[in-house]
């Protein structure tokens, strides 16, 4: 059984946020670019699942322009993911699209056990990757998952909802998992799994030989602005009670808030 | 005029602020509006519906429909869809609604975005800007290739408008096709707090390592009471295990964008601003007058939230009565 997990890179949630020239992207110039972090709980929980099913083979997929996205594919094998795929694609496709590509090249390799991604990436946060995955493969889904329990292609797990609240949720084999936050503890690659990354194998798939259309997305992220500059700050002097008393006042009669 | 459907949620048998919008917002831009309710009190829920402007209305209280199951709902939108043809499907942020919608948009092959914050309709067109990067900025979206598009909007975006309680109209039970579940929900376990999610909260009143442990969030919570407001955190006291991380407030947590933030004890690192820094009107409190929150905040208190966040509570006690 091959245990997929679909991977995403993104700027660091340290980088600073500059826009291209024409405004219709940003300045990829000087971004430090990860593996998207909840793609790392995704990742974890592949080879948590591993070791209770040894015959399984954890591969692990990203989508982009290569010569970037393999650096975040030997994370994924540095902590212990099995096999990489990268398909050498366009960034400017939508979630439609890549989830079809996806679906595609998952389809080809095979032996669908299950398939974990993060719950959404922190660069554009459309978090739909994974549902329209599951669509396109006509398995069930469930994302914000935040425990994950298998009993043979039997799975139970919990999402999370609003409040705190969870729902108890059954799935039964291959389905599309998306990970929160609280999942598990991924651990950081250690040197000799790092030393064996390399060795391990990558799959290079062409976007173009998967007979789906870059141009058939449906959106298109455009006019990217920054967000607009906040007055300064209003300081308030005075005491702990002074303070609490003109800051009650102007939420109701400046800012009207209150 | 163009046809808009409408997903609405309910709380507490009432329809959600954030379903108020959008039926407010196609109202305003004159779109033929088509409201969709699933689950227990979805048939009553048609009278409030009709008075804030739909058109048609169609519900279903069936067993299978309530409680939200991604296969049974998308299955049944998605032929909803194929049957009535609207160009444009409006629904708000909730955790439901961002879970079913891009299955949906799957299935029917149509454009889909979430998070929208401005949202402009026209018969021909439909303009969405979104944030990006958690809200470090900001992009519009065009929607491009396809004869229907799906937008979910966050929560506390647009206005509401007053409801005319002359309109009525009938509600209709929607055709829920046969399927062969394979998703099973076993129950649904409530979380510690009734109150409203961080990301659709009015005010949130969050707390960071100037809280200085577990215990003390109480006094945060409060305050929160007294408001009406629901309690978040920073990431390092949920990493701390202080709180839960469903309380989270940034990049790697919510994305937030209340009318009101108050930020307690929390010196503002670049990822939590991103997950903030929407919001209309923010409060810091922080004995450390340099802390990078001051400079998102609209009004900035140097001081020990231990003086000033009780003080704070006596002063809305005595205000809000």
């Amino acid at each position: 059984m091959n245990i997929y997990v679909c991977i995403k890179q993104v700027p660091d949630t340290e980088t600073k946020i500059k826009l291209s020239s024409d405004q219709n992207s940003i300045d990829p110039t000087n971004i430090k670019w990860i593996l998207n972090p909840y793609d790392e709980y995704a990742v974890e929980e592949a080879l948590k699942l591993k070791k209770a099913t040894p015959e399984s083979t954890v591969k692990v997929l990203s989508l982009g322009p290569k010569a970037r996205v393999v650096d975040s594919l030997r994370t994924a094998l540095a902590m212990g993911a099995d096999e990489a795929i990268v398909i050498d694609g366009p960034e400017t496709i939508d979630s439609l699209v890549a989830a079809q590509a996806v679906a595609k090249t998952i389809q080809q390799e095979g032996d669908v056990g299950i398939i974990f991604t993060g719950k959404l990436s922190i660069d554009d946060g459309t978090s739909a990757f994974a549902q329209q995955l599951a669509e396109f493969l006509k398995i069930p889904h469930t994302t914000v998952v935040s425990k994950f329990d298998a009993e043979g292609t039997q799975y139970t797990v919990e999402r999370d909802i609003e409040g705190g609240a969870k729902e108890i949720v059954q799935m039964t084999g291959p389905c599309v998992i998306s990970a929160n936050k609280g999942l598990n503890q991924p651990k950081y690659p250690s040197l000799p799994g790092i030393m064996k990354a390399k060795k391990k194998p990558l799959k290079e798939v062409d976007f173009a030989s998967l007979g789906i259309e870059a141009g058939d997305s449906k959106t298109l992220f455009k006019n990217y602005q920054m967000p607009a500059e906040k007055p300064p700050v209003k300081m308030l002097a005075g005491d702990a009670s002074a303070q609490a008393t003109e800051l009650t006042q102007l939420l109701r009669n400046e800012a009207k808030v209150i | 005029m163009s046809k808009t459907l409408i997903f609405i949620e309910l709380n507490n048998e009432k329809i959600k602020s954030g379903s108020l919008e959008l039926l407010s917002a196609a109202k305003n831009a004159g779109q033929e509006i088509i409201a969709i309710c699933f689950g227990p009190a979805s048939k009553a829920a048609a009278s409030e519906a009709f008075q804030y402007g739909a058109n048609e209305y169609y519900f279903s209280e069936k067993e299978i429909m309530s409680v939200y199951n991604p296969e049974a709902f998308s299955k049944t939108i998605s032929t909803f869809l194929n049957d009535h043809k609207p160009q444009l499907v409006l629904a708000s942020g909730t955790q439901l609604a961002k879970d079913l919608f891009p299955r949906v948009a799957a299935k029917n092959k149509t454009g889909y975005t979430n998070d929208g914050i401005e949202l402009t309709i026209s018969d021909s067109n439909v303009a969405v800007r979104r944030p990006v990067y958690a809200g470090k900025a900001s992009a519009e979206i065009e929607f491009k290739n396809s004869d229907c598009n799906i937008v979910v909007m966050r929560p506390n975006q647009l206005p509401v408008n007053s409801p005319d309680t002359s309109a009525n109209g009938e509600a209709k039970e929607i055709a829920v096709p046969e399927m062969d579940l394979k998703t099973i929900i076993k129950s649904v376990v409530k979380g510690a707090s009734e109150k409203l999610d961080l990301t659709e909260a009015n005010i949130i009143v969050s707390g960071g390592r100037g809280v200085k442990e577990a215990g003390n969030f109480k006094i945060l919570e409060e305050l929160a009471d007294t408001l009406g407001a629901t309690v978040g955190a920073s990431r390092a006291v949920c990493d701390a295990g202080w709180v839960p991380h469903s309380m989270q407030v940034g990049q790697t947590g919510k994305t937030v964008a209340p009318t009101l933030y108050i930020a307690c004890g929390i010196s503002g690192a670049i990822q939590h601003l991103a997950g903030m820094s929407g919001s209309k009107v923010i409060v810091a409190i922080n004995t450390d007058a340099d802390a990078p929150i001051f400079e998102k905040a609209t009004y900035g208190i140097v001081g020990d939230l231990f003086d000033v966040v009780p003080q704070l509570t006596k002063e809305f006690k005595a205000l809000l009565g």
